[in-house]
């Protein structure tokens, strides 16, 4: 969703204005049957902000990520939305901000009984008024913008890992999400294809102002895409960093943060360590 | 002069309006793909044609427009379509950079048609059936040839049987497969004993219901009925758990480390179901007899000690050892397609439901062959 149309050319910037807040999370706790996992959770994302949620290993990233939209009640604190309470909101009520999110799945979670031009084609029959032919329309757009055209008719067990990952991503903006989460969207994938994504990540948020929240540990595109990153670790049970993540890597006074952030840097000399002494 | 279409007073509107370089197609309000947008369909395309063919240009503007989304490309890529075929020159040079790249996105993105032939005609279809058919006929084949060799295999080393796993499976397809197995049991021969009554009453010949239910139970229905029991509880479940393994790559990870799947996965499931079955048939054939011996007490006023008298002097070793012979080949059936499903499945969430309803078909299919099978071998032999 872009605001306004203006005359303007911005080719490189969100078409959204960058102040207004897009999501607010407010002390919140996640946990499963009693059991705590992350907690006093606060950062705030502007619209058309690209934000990673980062940490090793269990720190609580894909619990945030499905506390955030709905998925699992926080025990306590909420989720705000373009400033309207999410966490405490009535049923009718959510299921209307569930129409401006987009979620892309670690598994992409395709329906595997469709095909590609099903699985995008569902939610515009879900949600709009659209004709079948407007939706065809709309269909190949989203489906050219992700790399593919004329893989209409194949279904999920057709395709590969990444082009997989692409058609969730398709299916993720049928309804032109204002927020869109992504899970790990990189696993799995090559470094070449996992660039290609990013890639196609920014232009998404350049062209239509959306504002994207990504589950990630991936340095290469945490580097190459993020606006900012909330690190979370599973000692602190919490959030131990948020901000830029170059300015975090040199500047922040944790090392659990650092460590982190330049495991890229340190990784080269540790492997002189397993030369062959001759 | 004007041509408008518009949703509600806040939200979307679209209007064409004539000036002196042509016709201003003035857009505003917000576009919202899941909220009401204009369409193009619905605009007065005869009186715009008009207005504009005489002005020769349509200038979509913009500037009007709060909030937007692919709704508003659509809108005008229909727009833009409509001036192309009315030789009309469209005019985007007042449209933002950022509506005109997914603008001419959309223009290039093709639609296709369904790809027809993707989906095979009914000859096609005729003969990938026939195709698949043969190949599965083979495949079961090989199956159970690979059965035997495992178990030949098994019964010379017989600590490399998983011992533990067999157990496990006989617990499950069998001491908890009482309850529903006497259920539908008791209630079979409650149905008997009815239907024998109906008929048997005419002829003063009430106590010979003792005779039909328990020849029909121990021969035939006790057995069956736990194989049909047992195919739907434990053959879906074989093929299920099976078939999840192989999405998970375990079954991948046996062959890898030289462990094959067959001495793993399916013998300690077959040997399970071949014990359990016919254990499970007797308790069918006892639960069956009671259902009648019930019912005769009820309906007929047969004393319990009269139709077990009677009960006695119709069933004799014979009987009861064809019920437990069919039951073991039932239980071998049973194990033999839920697994060999599960193994067949293809490697995603939908192969497993697949394979689960494949397997309780097939095990169907095969036991009431095998019933048949059997009807006809034992009475060749005179059993």
């Amino acid at each position: 969703m872009n605001t306004p149309a203006s005359n303007t050319p911005s080719p490189h910037r969100p078409a959204a204005s960058g102040a207004q807040t897009a999501i607010g999370v407010e002390n919140l706790r996640c946990g499963y049957d009693g059991r705590v996992v992350i907690e006093n959770i606060n950062f705030t994302v502007k619209r058309g902000e690209i934000f990673f949620i980062v940490g090793g290993s269990g720190c609580g990233k894909s619990t945030l990520l499905k506390h955030m939209i709905g998925l699992h009640q926080p025990t306590a604190g909420r989720v705000v939305y373009f400033g309207e309470d999410f966490t405490n909101a009535s049923l009718a009520r959510r299921r209307e901000h569930l129409k401006t999110f987009g979620v892309l799945y670690q598994s992409a979670a395709l329906w595997s009984a469709l095909t590609l031009r099903e699985n995008v084609a569902l939610p515009l029959e879900e949600y709009t008024t659209l004709t079948k032919q407007e939706r065809d329309i709309v269909v190949a757009h989203k489906l050219a913008q992700v790399g593919l055209s004329g893989f209409e008719d194949y279904y999920p067990s057709e395709i590969s890992g990444g082009m997989k990952k692409r058609a969730g991503l398709a299916r993720a903006l049928a309804l032109d999400p204002k927020i869109v989460f992504f899970d790990e969207p990189s696993a799995g994938l090559d470094p070449v294809t996992s660039r290609n994504l990013d890639n196609l990540l920014l232009s998404i948020r350049d062209s239509l102002g959306t504002t994207l929240i990504i589950v990630s540990h991936e340095l290469a595109s945490i580097y190459g895409i993020a606006d900012r990153i909330l690190m979370l670790d599973r000692e602190a049970r919490g959030a131990i960093a948020e901000g830029p993540p170059a300015q975090l890597a040199v500047s922040s006074t944790d090392t659990r943060v650092r460590d982190f952030l330049q495991r890229g840097a340190l990784a080269r000399p540790q492997r002189d360590e397993f030369k062959v002494k001759k | 002069m004007s041509i408008s279409t518009t949703t509600t007073s806040t939200a979307a509107r679209a209007r064409a309006v004539p000036d002196q370089d042509g016709v201003r197609l003035e857009l505003g309000g917000s576009w919202q793909i899941t909220g009401g947008t204009p369409e193009w369909a619905s605009f007065d395309t005869a009186s715009l044609a008009a207005l504009a063919l005489k002005a020769g240009r349509l200038r979509p503007d913009t500037s009007q427009v709060t909030e937007w989304d692919t709704s508003l490309v659509l809108f005008l890529r229909e727009a833009f379509d409509w001036c192309e075929n009315n030789q009309v020159e469209p005019d985007e040079s007042a449209l933002p950079e950022n509506i005109r790249r997914p603008l001419k996105s959309m223009r290039d993105a093709r639609v296709r048609p369904i790809d027809r032939q993707r989906r095979p005609n009914i000859l096609a279809t005729a003969g990938l059936a026939s195709v698949s058919a043969y190949k599965q006929a083979k495949q079961f084949t090989q199956f159970v040839g690979e059965c035997v060799i495992s178990a030949f295999h098994l019964a010379r080393h017989p600590k490399k049987f998983r011992w533990r796993d067999c157990l496990q499976e006989m617990q499950r397809c069998g001491a908890m497969a009482l309850p529903i197995v006497g259920l539908i049991s008791f209630l079979v021969g409650v149905i008997l004993a009815y239907i024998g009554a109906v008929v048997l009453r005419q002829y003063g010949g009430d106590i010979f219901i003792a005779t039909l239910v328990a020849l029909a139970m121990v021969r035939e229905m006790g057995a069956m009925m736990t194989g049909i029991v047992l195919s739907g509880r434990t053959g879906g479940a074989f093929a299920a758990q099976i078939a999840n393994m192989k999405t998970g790559e375990e079954i991948d990870a046996l062959v890898t480390f030289g462990i094959r799947p067959v001495d793993f996965l399916v013998i300690p499931r077959i040997v399970a179901l071949a014990i359990m079955m016919p254990l499970l048939s007797l308790y069918s054939n006892a639960l069956g007899n009671l259902g009648g011996m019930t019912v005769a007490a009820l309906l007929l006023k047969i004393s319990p000690s009269a139709y077990w008298i009677q009960m006695q002097s119709a069933l004799d070793m014979s009987d009861i050892t064809t019920g437990l012979i069919k039951a073991a080949t039932y239980g071998i059936i049973i194990g033999l397609a839920g697994c060999l499903r599960g193994l067949q499945a293809r490697r995603d969430s939908a192969g497993v439901g697949s394979a689960a309803t494949s397997a309780v078909v097939t095990a169907m299919l095969y036991i009431i062959v095998a019933c048949a099978v059997y009807a006809v071998l034992f009475n060749i032999l005179g059993w």
